[in-house]
């Protein structure tokens, strides 16, 4: 065999190896790369109260609550929901049918108290006007889904 | 690989460079006038982020280009071990810094729009870390050239390096669909089309162009100057013999 055709071939194989030992991490990381839960996914899973983790989904409609410097609201992903209490600076993007990503633990109560909530907002891009058409013709399609399944 | 190896002769290749670089010179002006102009001043505010959405027009095309070129440095790297061609190990190491340069814009640039966007500088999510890695995977690649006082041998290990950590460039591309992240998923290149408004996605492809040729213009620059380095060390060396 040449030279140059051993080189190709120990390199393919090189790359198999790399591309098979890549898919295996990353299924194995699979859990523990979640950046959040969803409401869905922690009614599977359960989680105990006390243990901090973060909690995303799209803040409800005419959930949000204001009582002092406390906010409550609800995070939906249209399948479950969970309560959140809040008390600090909500990021400019937070609003009802946004999505939204908080850090908190449960309480005993079954409230998500978080300590920080980070808007999560969707890859569409378009100028006011266009989103107020597409409201106004009644094709609005509000906050799609924050993860897939 | 007959093809190739047309191209392997430096001398020929800086007479191709030389002629190649006026041109990529004029339309990377051109394109990046025209592209800053609609991106600052002639395209609408975003129905959220408001004004921050001009931070896109930089830190998308950055991006892109952290990607393309280590992917680049991944094919460089893999013609230069497997063919041995002789300038391949030149284009890595002259792209290398390029696309290092790029990913931090990419960092520097995402940080400054997560802060009014997602209301944070930063978060360890897999797109963020991916990308953070990728940063790290140039810094590696340019250390390694430099690493050896032979540089075939720093050559040889920097494009293992390069070839090896090319898994990485399918991981951020991914990250957004396999896992939940904080960092919303693809505008542009997704299956069902663009979800990005026209007149905001004629800035954007202009400012990526621009990216690109910029690219090509400062790679040619910068092989050149590798080619002649090595004559004035080949000629410093037959002095100090003769």
């Amino acid at each position: 065999m040449k030279p140059k055709r051993k080189r190709l071939y120990l390199a393919l194989f090189g790359l198999s190896a790399l591309a098979a030992a890549a898919f295996l991490v990353v299924t194995a990381l699979d859990e523990s790369l979640l950046y959040f839960y969803t409401p869905t996914q922690l009614a599977e899973r359960g989680v105990a109260t006390g243990v901090n983790f973060r909690l995303g989904g799209i803040v409800e409609e005419e959930s949000v609550a204001q009582d002092g410097a406390t906010t409550q609201f609800v995070i939906t992903d249209r399948q479950a929901t969970i309560t959140v209490s809040f008390d600090g600076m909500l990021p400019d993007l937070f609003r009802e049918g946004q999505g939204v990503i908080a850090e908190g633990t449960l309480n005993a109560q079954g409230v998500f108290a978080a300590h920080e909530v980070l808007a999560k907002h969707d890859e569409t891009y378009m100028p006011k006007e266009v989103a107020d058409a597409l409201k106004e013709q009644g094709v609005w399609q509000e906050a799609a889904p924050v993860t897939q399944p | 690989m007959a093809d190739l190896h047309k191209f392997a002769n430096p001398n020929r290749f800086v007479r191709i460079a030389r002629a190649v670089l006026p041109w990529s010179n004029i339309v990377t002006a051109l394109l990046l006038i025209s592209g800053l102009y609609l991106a600052l001043f002639n395209s609408p505010a975003d129905y959220q982020h408001g004004q921050s959405v001009r931070i896109m027009y930089v830190h998308v095309p950055s991006a892109w280009m952290s990607m393309s070129i280590y992917s680049f440095l991944f094919v460089a790297s893999l013609v230069a071990l497997i063919w041995r061609h002789p300038l391949a190990h030149l284009a890595a190491r002259a792209a290398a810094p390029i696309g290092a340069g790029f990913t931090l814009v990419t960092l520097v640039t995402g940080s400054l729009w997560g802060k009014p966007g997602w209301g944070t500088w930063w978060v360890w999510d897999a797109r963020l870390t991916s990308v953070l890695v990728l940063f790290f995977l140039y810094l590696g690649h340019i250390a390694l050239t430099h690493a050896h006082d032979n540089p075939e041998r720093g050559a040889k290990a920097a494009a293992i390096l390069a070839i090896v950590g090319f898994v990485n460039v399918p991981i951020i591309k991914y990250s957004v669909d396999w896992w939940n992240t904080l960092h919303q998923g693809a505008s542009v290149i997704r299956a069902d089309g663009p979800s990005i408004d026209g007149s905001m996605l004629t800035p954007l492809l202009l400012m990526s162009l621009a990216f690109t040729t910029y690219f090509v213009s400062v790679l040619l620059i910068r092989i050149q100057s590798e080619i002649n380095a090595r004559k004035i060390q080949a000629l410093q060396l037959s002095q100090a013999a003769g």
